[in-house]
This record gives structure tokens, C-alpha cells and sequence, in this order.
């Protein structure tokens, strides 16, 4: 309970430190401080993705309820960070530039992303039977992965983006001690928040198999 | 290998038999074909256009298709024989080249008709179509794995694009770019890139498949 409450000042901290104590990127100005949110939100919203993927793994080697559970809730997850690392994106694009949507490599990557998880939920519900539900959906989960490194490494090197690339590349946009502080803080918050979803729906799930047993 | 040949000639056989995907495959795409045509008539269309409109018809028509090579087996209740008769990788693997065969009839046939239909000015054929051809391998391969999973699920005939899209959407990106330089008469030196990735999509897309066909593939 301790750690909840220690991240819930935590995150209000770096909430208030991003607004207040790092400067506006050159250029950008106060633009620049989305980044502190979306750029974590996208990270955690592919993190989920990828523990997701190695549940799948463990499922195809061992057929455990457990693991299938695990996959499915991190998608979930994964599929909230991603739409809100999406709807943050369109906002700064907006007003840098000028529209929300514009086919931007990087846009097009979490919007697969985002077609992914949808296509793994849309073929959970079409079957019916347990067991083949956890396994075919394991398989997909897999095999859907291909697309992500190709997408995050390399269609955004093949075609140019507008994205702004802080930590990949030097070009784009210069980050000062401060920034990288408050940005790297930010990171470490939005995965606590992650892990502490994660143990809440351990425990969720722990007490519904106590509540099938009885 | 024995055991693949025979594989593959009984679906061959078979479609030889039904014309099931011969016949609806072909006129779903004379059908995409007939629309675009109509739709854009006479008006020069821009190469990207042309490469845009050609991929979209292949993947519709690829869906149609690809997704009886399994569906058929579970509805004619022969899967469990055939679970009897072969290890899961051979399974995969006639599956695989009869799509494969299956796809490239089509896209001969739909380029042909595209350039008789629509009449784009073709910059260099011969890249042209070694990349339809290489993109259909492609297409096979990501679908054929699918096709085996949407084959055990209910509304079988959404399914199968859903599920496809996002696996290729990479390969679209590239290949449609690269289409669109072939309309407009680039060099294969210029193209080298674009064909290495989608030989690499097609060597990933079917390892990864053949090491999950096994758990796809179980009662």
C-alpha cells in the first residue's frame, strides 16, 4: 500500500515538474512539455504489447489459464495507453503541424498497434471454446508481433517523418539537463503506474479463481 | 517430401473439381476491376493511384480466396484425416505453395487485366511485375497461417482481412511505394531496397508461421 501512495506523490510531482520546472523546448516552447505524457504513454502502451506477446509464449509451451489471463489483460491495458498516446500525438500535431492526422510514419505505427489489439479482440470473441480461444489468440498475438520492430525500426528510417525523435536519433529536438530529468522521471512514473495496474489485476484475478473454487 | 507433392495435388485436384476459388476468386476480382474502371473512367489516374488501387484489389481478392484453404478442410470434416496423415509442417507447407500458386494465377491474371482495363502508363514492367509476383508470395505467406487459425472461428468471412491488415500493413507501405516508382519508370537498382525487404517479410513471415503452425494446428 506504501509504494501506491509513494507513486501517487511521485506522479504529482513530475506532473507539477513538467509544467513548471522544465523550460519549453527552443522552437516548441510549451508545446514541447507533451512529451513528459506521450512519449510514456506510447511506451508502456508497446511494453504491455510485449508482455502480452511473451504471455503468449509461455501459454503455447505450457497451456496455464494463467498465462492466457495475462496476455489478454495487457492487452487491454495496451490498448488504452495506445489510444491515449494516439489522441496526444494528434493534439501536438495540430498545433505543429497544423493538422491531426496526416499519415505520419509514426502515426501509422500506433495505428497498427491499435489495429492489432482491436484484431485480437475481435478474434477472442468469435471463439467460442475456451482452450482454442487462449491458443489461437496466443498464436496471433505472436505472429502479429512481426509487424512491431518492423514498424518502430524500420518504415520510419525508409520514409521521412515530422515526428520529433528525442531519444533514437540526435536530430529533432534538443533536450536540456532539466528536460531529460523530468522526461526520464516521467518514463519511470508511467511504468510504476503500469505495474501497479498489473498487480491490482493479479489480485483481481486471484480472488475470482478463489470465488470459481468455492 | 513425397507426402507435400500429394498434399499439394489433392487441393489442386480438388480445385480442379469444384472451381470453388477459381471461379469466385476470379470474378470477385473482375468484379473489384470492373468497379475501379467504371469509378475512375477515363481520367489519368497518378502512378501512386494506379499502385494503391492494384494492391487493394489483390488484397481483397487474396482474402477471398486464401481463406477456403482451410475453412474447406473443417467444413468437409477431412481435417482430422489429414491431421493423421501428415506432420504439421508439411501441412503448412502444402497449404503454403498451393496458396502461393493459387495467388500468383491470380495476380498475373489481375495485372493483365488491370493494365488492359485501366491502361496506366508503365514506367518498367518488368519490375512491375516481379514485385506483384514477390508481393503475392508475401501475401500467400502471412495468410496462410491465418487462414488456418480464422478456419476454427466463427463469421469466418470478416475475420480473415482483419486479421491480415495489420500483419501487413509494413509490407503495404513498402510495396505500394515501390509500385508507384515501377509505374513511373525507376530503375531496379532504385527498387533493390524496397525487393530486399520484401524478400526478408517473406523469409520472417513464413519461419515465424511454421513455428506456430504446430500449436494452430492441434485438436
Amino acid at each position: 500500500m506504501l509504494w501506491k501512495i509513494m507513486l501517487g506523490i511521485y506522479i504529482l510531482i513530475v506532473t507539477v515538474a513538467a509544467f513548471v520546472y522544465a523550460p519549453g523546448a527552443a522552437g516548441l516552447g510549451d508545446l514541447s512539455r507533451i512529451i513528459y505524457f506521450h512519449v510514456p504513454l506510447a511506451w508502456v502502451g508497446v511494453l504491455a504489447y510485449l508482455v502480452s506477446m511473451l504471455n503468449s509464449i509461455r501459454y503455447l509451451k505450457k497451456p496455464d489459464r494463467d498465462f492466457d489471463f495475462r496476455a489478454v489483460f495487457n492487452a487491454e491495458v495496451g490498448l488504452v495507453f495506445t489510444i491515449l498516446a494516439t489522441v496526444t500525438g494528434a493534439i501536438f500535431a495540430r498545433h505543429t503541424w497544423g493538422v491531426y492526422w496526416n499519415w505520419d510514419p509514426r502515426q501509422t505505427s500506433i495505428f497498427i498497434l491499435m489495429l492489432i489489439y482491436a484484431a485480437y479482440f475481435v478474434l477472442r470473441s468469435s471463439i467460442s471454446e475456451e482452450e482454442n480461444r487462449a491458443r489461437l489468440s496466443a498464436v496471433y498475438c505472436i505472429f502479429a508481433f512481426i509487424s512491431v520492430p518492423l514498424l518502430v525500426f524500420i518504415i520510419p528510417r525508409l520514409y521521412t517523418t515530422l515526428h520529433p525523435d528525442p531519444i533514437i536519433s540526435s536530430s529533432g529536438l534538443e533536450m536540456n539537463g532539466q528536460m531529460l530529468q523530468v522526461f526520464f522521471a516521467a518514463l519511470l512514473g508511467f511504468t510504476g503506474i503500469y505495474a501497479w495496474i498489473y498487480s491490482l489485476q493479479i489480485r483481481l484475478y486471484k480472488i475470482s479463481q478463489r470465488w470459481e473454487g468455492q | 517430401m513425397r507426402r507435400l507433392l500429394a498434399l499439394i495435388k489433392k487441393d489442386l485436384t480438388d480445385e480442379f473439381r469444384t472451381r470453388y476459388a477459381i471461379n469466385s476468386l476470379l470474378l470477385f476480382a473482375v468484379i473489384a476491376l470492373v468497379m475501379v474502371s467504371f469509378a475512375t473512367g477515363m481520367a489519368g489516374l497518378s502512378a501512386s493511384l494506379h499502385a494503391a488501387l492494384l494492391w487493394i484489389i489483390l488484397f481483397f481478392s487474396a482474402m477471398s480466396g486464401m481463406g477456403r484453404s482451410f475453412a474447406k478442410e473443417q467444413e468437409k470434416n477431412t481435417a482430422p484425416a489429414l491431421r493423421l496423415a501428415a506432420p504439421p509442417e508439411i501441412i503448412f507447407w502444402g497449404k503454403l505453395c498451393f496458396n502461393t500458386i493459387l495467388m500468383l494465377a491470380l495476380a498475373v491474371l489481375v495485372l493483365l487485366m488491370y493494365i488492359f482495363l485501366l491502361n496506366p502508363s508503365i514506367g518498367n514492367l518488368p519490375l512491375l511485375v516481379l514485385l506483384v509476383l514477390l508481393g503475392s508470395v508475401c501475401l500467400a505467406g502471412a495468410s496462410t497461417i491465418l487462414a488456418a487459425i480464422v478456419s476454427m472461428a466463427a463469421n469466418q468471412g470478416t475475420l480473415l482481412p482483419i486479421l491480415s491488415l495489420p500483419v501487413l500493413l509494413p509490407f503495404f507501405l513498402v510495396v505500394i511505394n515501390a509500385t508507384q516508382t515501377a509505374f513511373q519508370g525507376a530503375g531496379f537498382s532504385q527498387a533493390a531496397g524496397s525487393l530486399l525487404f520484401l524478400v526478408s517479410y517473406a523469409v520472417v513471415i513464413i519461419t515465424v508461421s511454421l513455428l506456430l503452425f504446430r500449436h494452430v494446428w492441434q485438436d
